[in-house]
């Protein structure tokens, strides 16, 4: 086994692990923690792809700003003290969610996808290629998504606002 | 060799893994991270299509998803944030005025 393949073995492992805990911990904290390292995993293995622009703005963007987000809304809250006792779906849940896992997993391993990567060029994946790609054939959803964001600023503000 | 099938039975994992949180979480803090999971769970999916195929159109998918997932957080943030302050619980089980 070549040191790739060790490579994404130990990350998909330290990944499920990491997922497992974001679902399963009772600790709100705990889960948000985490989730932090579920995404940070998810980022290296972003950069062995190839994306290493992405994996950046995932530390930045997911890892970073709407983790901390989550944080400041757990300390204003404080739901720690809230936490029950999972409720009555949790089998039905649990065995709902691996029927789906059951379909999907014989889906997508049985269909015949190429087994080798094309030759990446220099390029592929850096900021330039991207912005190429980006302002030549997406400039309308860039544009759509800016104004996107600007509702969600507007729609936070309104709805978070104390009102008397 | 890792091919696109080990990415995409990892992203199938993660998916269902996000999906119990949803089902079975009684904390609606929980369950929005959980969301933020299955989001990334397609991210990857997007990301190893894009290496496997050459082609860098799933990375500019990326970013909008980013985007969205941006604004899908904020926004339910807010709205936890003001079902609390009206009903002193995150437990989407109290949650039933609609329901007769």
């Amino acid at each position: 086994m070549d040191t790739a393949s060790l490579l994404f073995y130990l990350l998909a492992t330290l990944l499920v692990i990491a997922s497992l805990m974001v679902v399963f911990l009772r600790n709100v904290v705990h889960c948000a923690m985490a989730l932090v390292s579920a995404l940070l995993l998810i980022a290296v293995l972003f950069v062995t792809l190839h994306a290493p622009m992405v994996g950046v703005l995932q530390v930045m963007v997911y890892a970073g700003a709407i983790m901390v987000l989550f944080l400041f809304v757990i300390m204003l809250l404080n739901p720690a003290a809230l936490e029950q006792q999972p409720g009555l779906w949790w089998g039905f849940g649990t065995l709902l969610a691996l029927m789906l896992a059951g379909v999907l997993v014989p889906l997508v391993a049985t269909n015949d996808l190429p087994a080798d990567p094309v030759a990446a060029t220099e390029l592929f994946g850096s900021p330039e290629m991207l912005a190429k790609s980006l302002f030549n054939d997406y400039v309308l959803p860039f544009e759509i998504a800016s104004v996107l964001l600007l509702v969600a600023i507007i729609g936070a503000v309104v709805l978070a606002k104390r009102e008397n | 060799m890792i091919g696109l099938h080990h990415y995409l039975i990892l992203s199938a994992v993660i998916f269902a893994i996000g999906v119990i949180g949803v089902l079975i979480r009684r904390n609606l803090i929980v369950i929005l991270m959980s969301i933020e999971l299955m989001l990334n769970a397609v991210n990857l999916t997007f990301i190893a299509f894009s290496r496997y195929l050459g082609s860098t159109d799933g990375q500019v998918v990326v970013f909008f998803v980013m985007a969205v997932a941006a604004a899908e957080a904020v926004i339910g943030l807010a709205i936890i944030i003001s079902v609390y302050r009206h009903r002193q619980s995150l437990d989407p089980q109290e949650m039933q005025l609609l329901k007769w």
